[in-house]
């Protein structure tokens, strides 16, 4: 039996690989979605577009639910925290996820070219805003939200939409977009010819190059604010609960893990390394959309480790901070999910591949053509 | 409207919303999996046209299925933060399973059901469409594992040094038998709700003298699964009940509104006019020993009436207090194992205590009339029960008819004779989906005040959140579901009314053409 500090290790290395899957996965589908009124003018190469990951998104889209379910089962405490304190930001994420399955669906059910137009709105829109607000999220954990806890754990919040909104995290926000236009150009550089590979092709280079300048800003403005650090004895293996310790906050105290272990400077560089070999092997589409599947993990564990062992902080009342230690769900239960995960999820991979492997090969015209029942 | 009715009424209203797309996915899936099961072993070409016709309908339905799904995932954090911080130890687990296991699997294979028929081969297909059936079949069955435990809750202990409810025993969870007779109960109504879909439209066509071939061969996969379903619903309905009767004592006795305890074996009262002022029923027609038999599963137990049950919520109540007091004592000290023990004995009664909250902060100095006053909160809204059940019930009766009318013509290849049994299934097509809502409504608003049934009140469960986030998210819902809606079924009839040769872009093929040898290259 593993102990409760390694369980809580796993399951913080797991919330990392399911918030990853889901910006590989579903990442080049957003993409698709941010870059449809870019890459494809016509009615024909929106379709092409859209088809190439029509039959494949609500599979990708599963990492996200996932993701948000392993965070309620394994981290609870923070399920509540973050759902209810990103109360607007979180249903915007959820007005725009909706859009998708009709989107897809239903927008090359009529011919009327208003109805398609309208539903390429909401393609693009579904693309574009969860994109940013799962990054300005991200941005907002550097900064701390201001929350309390009550005796009995409730959570108190005093978020507002706006106050999200700061520059700091819009800038997470646009380093987030931009991972994900990256991988979109990627996918359909690989899954179309003609016009539509044209486009995202010249698109790839412009991509990786303003995903790094806005990844290094954001890492230079990280090393200005203060991040914060256990003050008392910290206690891995103790009861869930965030009221027993202190927290003090520390000019630049988000690198301190990065100095303390050199090594996970590999984080970053797979990052910034992913974009640039993308970008330079593009006329390579299968190495080229490989590459920037890297940049999702390099990105998110970048702030994963930078931020460890915090999973929210609390900028009001910094002792109440989320950590690693003291807000995971009992050992019984990571254990059963644990179990749960290593059963199912290379099953999970397994099938997906084998969907990937039938959908092999470029979407063209004349696949559309042949079928009027594709989306 | 404050905040705990503000989330109640989200609830409800999206989790009602949702169930309108989800009893047809369940249905259709398997009715798609038999249907195309027979064009595998028969080569019969019209079959797999039915497969992409219903199919296509299918197709429609689930992405507003999955666009509201989500929807319910996040509520529980947006509006329901206590709720998930308090129970998310058990709760989550379920819920992540059901992702894991089920949702990628149906939402994985989807793709391939509507885009692999040219890349795969007929036995690959059809077992990506079994899949697909399984994987919705499996992610009902986590949900209800959820909320079963909701209704029941087992395998699970309160806390001290963490504040909330923790897993103990992830089997107890998982075979809980409220949570295994739920889910039986509610894929058999879907099941249901697909045969009558299916069936309704089909009526239709028939009645239109539109694609017959299509229409008599769906109509009669559809009445004889829809039969074993129907006959299904009502037995494991009954085993719903024989296990509320066990474990929701509260809920079945205003499911009856049956105010004092009956002498065993209890009668079933199947009509009258539940009284709330003078706490009795009306003009009551009641059937002897059947309510006994069904609740207790014997001759000789009797069934307890409201009144009865408000007695036991006070004991409770008092004995919910002694572990808050000594809660609040082992906050001061947390050294003194004396209080985590006696918390440990009477933690099963905070639950019941915590009703106090709604009447004073200070719990802990309540009086007796304050103690009586919450005792009366545990009874839910008994004249809705009342008749939401006997609505339901009345639904479940009438599929059983309808089918086997159906299943008896079908047999006798009479389907098309009769004008007037046409209409009658094309008139039942709403009825599944009342008795679905209807059947969560009893479950749901019948589980009031708890939230978890007897540990978490509702008006406790919520988060900490202004007024406005919640306004500004029905708001949303009720603008965005409602053009949703409007698109949904537009789609629907359109694609109804254009018909299986319009919808494929040829002609359904003549019922006796045997497929074409040629196979799609591996």
């Amino acid at each position: 039996m593993l102990d409760y500090e390694t369980l809580r290790l796993i399951w913080w290395a797991l919330l990392g690989i399911l918030l990853i899957g889901f910006a590989v996965m579903d990442g080049f589908d957003l993409g698709v979605g941010a870059l449809l009124p870019f890459v494809a003018r016509t009615d024909m190469e929106r379709r092409i577009a859209i088809n190439t990951v029509g039959p494949v998104w609500e599979g990708n889209q599963v990492w996200l639910i996932l993701g948000a379910g392993a965070i309620f089962a394994a981290w609870p405490a923070v399920y509540a925290a973050a759902f209810s304190g990103f109360y607007l930001a979180m249903l915007l994420v959820l007005a725009s996820l909706i859009l998708r399955p009709v989107g897809f669906k239903y927008r090359s059910k009529l011919t009327d070219p208003r109805w398609r137009t309208l539903w390429d709105w909401a393609l693009f829109i579904g693309g574009v805003v969860p994109s940013v607000v799962f990054g300005v999220a991200f941005g907002n954990l550097f900064l701390g939200v201001p929350f309390d806890f009550d005796p009995n754990l409730r959570f108190l919040p005093d978020i507002s939409l706006w106050s999200l909104l700061n520059p700091f995290a819009l800038l997470f926000g646009l380093v987030s977009l931009a991972m994900v236009v990256l991988h979109g150009a990627a996918w359909l550089n690989l899954k179309t010819v003609g016009p539509i590979r044209d486009r995202a092709r010249a698109v790839l280079p412009v991509a990786a190059l303003v995903f790094i300048l806005l990844f290094g800003l954001a890492g230079i403005w990280v090393t200005w604010i203060d991040g914060y650090r256990i003050s008392s004895e910290v206690v891995t293996g103790g009861p869930s609960n965030p009221l027993g310790k202190t927290v003090d906050l520390v000019a630049g105290g988000w690198l301190v893990n990065f100095l303390r272990m050199p090594a996970l400077w590999a984080a970053p560089i797979l990052a910034v390394l992913g974009a640039v070999l993308a970008a330079l092997l593009r006329g390579r589409a299968l190495a080229a959309f490989l590459f920037t599947a890297l940049v999702p993990p390099g990105t998110i564990a970048t702030a994963g480790l930078a931020l460890f062992p915090f999973l929210l902080p609390s900028s009001s009342h910094p002792a109440v901070s989320l950590t690693v230690w003291d807000s995971s769900s009992s050992a019984l239960t990571l254990g059963v999910m644990l179990g749960a995960v290593v059963v199912f999820l290379p099953l999970v991979i397994a099938y997906t591949s084998w969907v990937y492997a039938v959908l092999r090969g470029p979407v063209t015209a004349e696949h559309i053509a042949a079928d009027h029942t594709l989306y | 409207m404050d905040v705990v009715e503000l989330a109640r009424l989200q609830f409800a209203a999206t989790a009602l919303y949702h169930f309108l797309f989800v009893p047809l996915t369940l249905g259709l899936s398997i009715l798609l999996g038999i249907m195309e099961t027979v064009y595998v072993m028969t080569g019969r070409t019209i079959w797999r046209d039915m497969v992409k016709f219903w199919g296509m309908l299918f197709g429609i339905n689930f992405a507003m299925g999955v666009a509201t799904g989500i929807t319910m995932e996040f509520q529980f954090g947006t509006n329901w933060a206590y709720y998930s911080h308090f129970v998310g130890d058990i709760f989550g687990v379920p819920l992540a399973i059901e992702g894991l296991m089920a949702f990628f699997l149906e939402a994985t294979l989807i793709g391939l059901f509507f885009f692999g028929w040219t890349r795969l081969s007929k036995v690959k297909h059809l077992a990506v469409t079994w899949g697909l059936a399984l994987g919705s079949n499996l992610s009902a069955l986590w949900i209800l594992v959820a909320n079963g435990w909701m209704q029941h809750p087992t395998g699970a202990r309160f806390n001290v040094d963490t504040m909330r409810m923790e897993l103990t025993d992830f089997m107890a969870l998982l075979f809980n038998e409220v949570a295994q007779a739920k889910f039986v109960h509610t894929v058999s109504a879907g099941y249901v709700t697909g045969s009558v879909f299916v069936l309704a439209i089909s009526a239709l066509y028939l009645l239109g003298g539109r694609h017959q071939a299509l229409a008599k061969r769906s109509m009669t996969v559809a009445a004889s699964f829809g039969l074993a379903s129907a006959l299904s619903v009502v037995v494991l309905g009954d085993e719903s009940g024989y296990t509320s009767g066990e474990n929701q004592k509260m809920k079945l006795a205003a499911i009856e509104a049956m105010w004092e305890t009956k002498p065993a074996p209890a009668s079933l009262t199947l009509f009258g006019i539940p009284n709330l002022t003078t706490r009795s029923t009306d003009y009551a027609v009641e059937v002897p020993w059947v309510l006994g038999l069904i609740a207790t599963r014997s001759a000789d137990k009797p069934v307890l009436g409201i009144d009865d049950l408000l007695a036991q919520a006070r004991d409770r109540i008092v004995n919910g207090l002694v572990a808050y007091r000594a809660i609040e004592a082992y906050r001061a000290d947390r050294g003194r194992a004396d209080l985590r023990q006696v918390i440990e004995d009477n933690a099963g009664d905070l639950g019941h205590a915590l009703l106090l909250k709604k009447l004073r902060p200070d719990i802990e100095n309540a009086t007796d009339a304050e103690i009586a006053a919450a005792a009366e909160l545990t009874i839910p809204d008994v004249p809705v029960l009342f008749w939401a059940f006997r609505l339901m019930i009345a639904c479940g009766f009438w599929f059983i008819l309808l089918f086997a009318v159906a299943f008896w013509l079908a047999s006798r290849q009479r389907l098309e004779a009769y004008r007037s049994f046409l209409w009658v299934a094309v008139a039942t097509l709403p009825l599944p989906w009342l008795a679905a809502e209807l059947g969560w409504i009893v479950a749901e608003y019948g589980r009031q005040p708890w939230a978890v049934e007897g540990l978490l009140p509702t008006f406790l469960a919520v988060s900490d959140t202004g007024t406005g986030n919640l306004i500004a998210s029905l708001a949303g819902f009720v603008l965005f579901y409602s053009a949703l809606l409007v698109a949904d079924l537009y789609l629907m009839t359109k694609y109804v009314r254009m018909g299986p040769d319009a919808v494929l872009g040829h002609p359904v093929a003549p019922p006796f053409q045997r497929d074409p040898i040629v196979q799609p290259a591996e």
